[in-house]
């Protein structure tokens, strides 16, 4: 390798740039099954569109330094929360949630932001652990750390985006090298809290409540909120091995499945495209998650492997629970599917997040 | 805390620290389990239970709806429609959407103009039904109700129509006894049906209707269609027309139907009209009566109670259900079976004082005939000439004339429900009493009354082959219908001369016991009447003149005297003399048909004339016909 060059184009990882153009393209067809036939016919070229702009966006970030990022993360942090706090005051509603604050026009969805000023602010954090120890201290600031935004944006209410924050630091502390001891102490507290937050439900708002009721007994009311959980599952499983082809899936095309291009678009799929469709996607998205690991193996140093290993506790995180959701395994949280939802924020978000995967690559080389 | 911003901590540069690759690799490892769980998850739902789930996706996304068959129409012996079917709709109100349904109550209310608490009733009958299940809140929707659900299509999603065939009765009360009326298949028609029917189906409940189901109800078509999630639907995947139920043509003639219907209005009783030589019914009336209409669409509850509680049972078909003494009707049967049997002289005379007495016991009569041979006895109908014809037959013989001439068993008429009546016998009275026949027993029967009970239909058709010499008819409303045997029961023709004379007699000769009140000019009119008691002479001698309860008239008549072409039957109950209540209504109906037959009644006009064929195409175009 050319040492002292800067970062080039040659070097971007390629095979994780097929593969998220795989999981990509087969978004793109399912967004078209889904709506064409429908008043939303056309949302996969807006999707498109949402993905040229994420590529131009990872592009940009590949070329940043992700150390000069690290090095403005207590900056970053604040405009986070603050970014926050004024969608909680002045956010723009939608659906009953304030999860958006208008932007030149654009609506753009703070929390999405948050996930990515996390990574960077996390990274940073565990990189200045200059130990293989992780003392009760250390451990209570990274929990503070990632409370204060979690807190904020459940308070939208947005559970599913505020759970997604969660992993970054779990899989930090457990790279920066949780003690066993410690990591006992916290399931222990997890498990303790599970009750705890059982009788909180009740603070909770009430489409949330019905979600967990509806997880809990979903066959109580077919007509009502388990409803969802169960169109799903009969799309799910009526597609069988080799599905019902492509633009035929019932329940997708006659609206049975529930926002069947975005948050329940593995749903629709599984109905057109069967197991082995769902097969083919879960094995690009574990094949994504093997490339960012192997990236984060052969990142220069810990803050990089943190980089990485954030974006990958997020985009993991988002496919175990969506892809549990639509098997009935996980209540409805409304946490989208990367790459595949439709959705400008999310979509923007992914890519983004790759980028900063491809700013520490880039500089693996670089001295 | 050491994060600073602006500050770059130089020592990331310094790799001073591994990359903990064993632990990476060991996330890469729990990713690997994470899907593989995942994917055993999609395989229980894809390919364990796939089957399942494809039923559940089908039953989700298609829904059949039915074409109702229209029922097939009756028509009289000359085309004219009795009873059709004709296209109407049904509001349906669904219910799976409670929100929405509580929000659209009082708009529905007062836009269909159904009370609140009305449709708070029907909404709490069905509670225990599935909710997917609409209601029918309104069966018989006019115009402006129709007008009002279409109009309201999008602010009132939960009102829907459904075509429905419904039943027309054209003319209402008349010929209700013999045609029935329809009504929603019963739970236990339903499962005899083996799936042949289904919930809310209309099927024939009683009378010809009942009779002739088969028949007149079609083959209900399917439509099967494809909705979406909010039920609106997308496409027609298939459509399976229905077959319309076949027309059938009855033998009643509408003009005597119409003679018959106004002469027994406000009367209580039953006329039955055939013809002699074939045993189609040309009329039929049972009185009172209803109007099957009232079935067609819902029947109020009170209003069926009503009409099953009625103690003038206006259900009872009396032509063929009422089993009543034939009263001196009976002497007819008498007179046959002592001049077939030859037990008695035929030049057997008696003297009649007014009564007589037998085995201790006093017999009245109506009044002193004197001496009585068997033509006066018949056309005078005298009591003590039948006491004695009867004493010296005994009741096995009279049982078997009796029985040969089709009474005490059914006549085998195409209308469900017939009655038999009873020819009492010795064998049978030790069957069902246990004892032995008392010869006293013998007397009353000789003149219709005590044990003996008949129906119009029987009388009727026992009359006609009396005086055809014994061509026991098969009593039909289908025109045209197959397999019918007249049963033969040959009776001599000097025993067919002398008792048709007698009863030529009875309507022509000046002390015949109609007293030449029904003659009818250039007709060989002639018939027997009869006046039978619905209490014993004992009871009503107790009673004094004080007793109210009149006796049942009877009169059946026909013509001409021999091989006659019509034979009616007329029962006035509590119509006193059979003599006035009921030979007026028989000569009505004999007069009408040879009128008719000579041309000199004009056609009625008032309905229309259709084929059966006619009839069965223009139905077509309406089971087809689409929801609007």
């Amino acid at each position: 390798m050319n040492s002292g060059s800067g970062p080039r184009l040659h070097d971007l990882d390629w095979t994780l740039l097929a593969i998220v153009g795989a999981i990509s393209m087969m978004g793109l067809l399912e967004i078209y099954s889904s709506t064409h036939a429908s008043a939303m016919a056309g949302m996969q070229w807006k999707q498109l569109v949402w993905i040229g702009i994420g590529l131009a966006g990872m592009l940009l970030l590949s070329f940043v330094d992700y150390h000069s990022l690290l090095d403005q993360a207590p900056l970053l942090y604040l405009a986070g929360i603050i970014g926050l706090l004024v969608v909680l005051v002045l956010g723009y509603s939608r659906l009953g949630a304030k999860r958006w604050i208008l932007l030149g026009g654009q609506t753009l969805q703070v929390s999405e932001l948050m996930k990515l000023i996390i990574i960077i602010v996390l990274a940073r954090y565990f990189a200045e652990v200059r130990t293989d120890r992780l003392t009760v201290a250390d451990l209570a600031k990274v929990t503070l750390l990632t409370l204060v935004p979690v807190g904020l944006i459940l308070k939208q209410p947005d559970l599913g985006t505020a759970m997604v924050l969660v992993p970054v630091a779990v899989l930090g502390a457990f790279l920066a090298g949780i003690e066993w001891k410690h990591f006992a102490v916290l399931l222990v507290a997890v498990a303790l809290l599970v009750p705890v937050a059982w009788n909180m439900r009740h603070h909770l708002k009430p489409y949330q409540q019905k979600r967990i009721e509806t997880f809990l007994h979903p066959e109580e009311n077919p007509r009502g909120a388990g409803y969802q959980i169960l169109q799903s599952e009969i799309a799910v499983g009526s597609g069988g091995i080799w599905g019902k082809g492509f633009g035929k899936g019932s329940q997708n095309q006659l609206g049975f499945v529930p926002v069947r291009y975005s948050d329940f678009i593995l749903a629709s799929l599984a109905e057109e495209q069967g197991f082995v469709g769902v097969c083919i996607v879960l094995l690009l998205y574990l094949g994504l998650i093997f490339r960012l690991v192997d990236n984060a193996q052969k990142a220069k140093d810990r803050a990089g492997m943190y980089v990485i290993m954030g974006v990958t506790a997020i985009l993991g995180f988002h496919v175990l629970v969506n892809a549990s959701m639509v098997i009935g395994y996980m209540p409805v949280t409304g946490i989208p599917l990367p790459l595949m939802s439709y959705g400008g924020s999310s979509t923007a978000f992914v890519f983004l997040a790759l980028g900063l995967v491809m700013s520490v690559r880039l500089r693996r080389f670089v001295n | 805390m050491a994060l600073r911003a602006g500050v770059p901590l130089r020592s990331w540069n310094v790799n001073d620290q591994k990359i903990p690759q064993g632990r990476l690799a060991l996330i890469s490892y729990v990713s690997l389990v994470l899907v593989a769980v995942l994917l055993v998850g999609f395989w229980k739902l894809q390919v364990v239970q796939s089957g399942h789930f494809a039923d559940l996706a089908e039953k989700n996304g298609i829904r059949s709806i039915p074409i109702i068959a229209p029922r097939g129409t009756m028509l009289d012996r000359e085309g004219r429609v009795l009873v059709d079917s004709y296209p109407s709709f049904s509001i349906l109100l669904l219910r799976d959407n409670p929100k929405l349904l509580a929000q659209s109550l009082p708009m529905i209310e007062e836009g269909l103009d159904i009370s609140p608490e009305d449709l708070k009733q029907q909404l709490d009958a069905a509670r225990t039904e599935p909710k997917f299940l609409p209601i029918i809140v309104k069966p018989a929707a006019s115009e402006a109700d129709i007008a009002f659900v279409e109009a309201h299509r999008d602010d009132l999603p939960v009102l829907d129509l459904m075509m429905v065939q419904r039943r027309r009765y054209a003319h209402g009360e008349m010929l209700a006894n013999a045609i029935g009326y329809v009504g929603e298949v019963s739970p236990q028609e339903l499962s005899q049906g083996n799936g042949h029917y289904r919930p809310g189906d209309i099927v024939g409940k009683a009378g010809l209707e009942k009779e002739y189901n088969d028949r007149l109800e079609g083959t209900d078509g399917m439509r099967r269609v494809v909705v979406n999630s909010v039920g609106k639907v997308m496409r027609t995947l298939d459509n399976v027309d229905a077959i319309p139920g076949k027309p059938i043509q009855l033998t009643i003639d509408y003009d005597l139907q119409s003679i018959a219907e106004n002469d027994m209005a406000g009367k209580e009783g039953a006329v039955v009209a055939m013809d002699a030589r074939t045993g189609e019914v040309l009329a039929m009336v049972s009185r009172p009566t209803f109007d099957p209409n009232d079935f067609a669409v819902r029947i109020p509850a009170e209003e069926w109670q009503r009409l099953n509680a009625d103690p003038q049972t206006p259900l009872l078909n009396r032509a063929i259900q009422a089993q009543l003494a034939p009263g001196s009707v009976f002497k007819i049967v008498m007179a046959t079976a002592m001049l077939e049997s030859k037990a008695i002289p035929a030049s057997y005379t008696v003297y009649c004082p007014g009564y007589a007495e037998f085995y201790g016991r006093v017999f009245h009569c109506d009044h002193p005939h004197g001496s009585v041979d068997l033509h006066k006895g018949i056309v005078a109908s005298c009591d003590v000439y039948f006491y004695n014809v009867g004493r010296l037959l005994g009741i096995d013989r009279i049982s078997h004339y009796a029985s040969s001439l089709g009474l005490g068993r059914r006549t085998g008429i195409d209308l469900p429900g017939e009655e038999p009546g009873l020819v009492p016998s010795e064998a049978w009275v030790e069957r069902v009493y246990h004892h032995k026949w008392y010869p006293g027993s013998t007397i009353s029967v000789s003149i219709g009354q005590g044990a003996v009970t008949a129906t119009p239909i029987q009388l009727a058709r026992m009359i006609a082959a009396v005086a055809s010499g014994g061509k026991l008819i098969p009593p039909h409303f289908l025109k045209n219908a197959t397999g019918l045997k007249t049963d033969d029961f040959p009776i001599s023709d000097d025993t067919v001369d002398q008792v048709t004379q007698g009863m030529y007699g009875v309507v022509n000769e000046s002390d015949g016991t109609t007293s030449g009140l029904v003659k009818l000019q250039n007709i060989e009119f002639c018939g027997k009447t009869g006046t039978a008691q619905i209490m014993s002479y004992d009871l009503r001698d107790r009673l004094g003149k004080k007793h109210t309860v009149r006796d049942n008239g009877w009169f059946v008549g026909y013509a001409p005297r021999r091989n006659p072409e019509i034979v009616v039957a007329a029962l006035v109950q509590s119509g006193g003399w059979g003599s006035v209540s009921a030979a007026p209504i028989v000569r009505d109906i004999v007069k009408a048909y040879y009128d008719k037959k000579n041309g000199q009644m004009p056609a009625t006009t008032s309905t229309a004339q259709v084929t059966p064929e006619a009839a069965a195409h223009s139905l077509v175009a309406t089971a087809t016909g689409q929801h609007p």
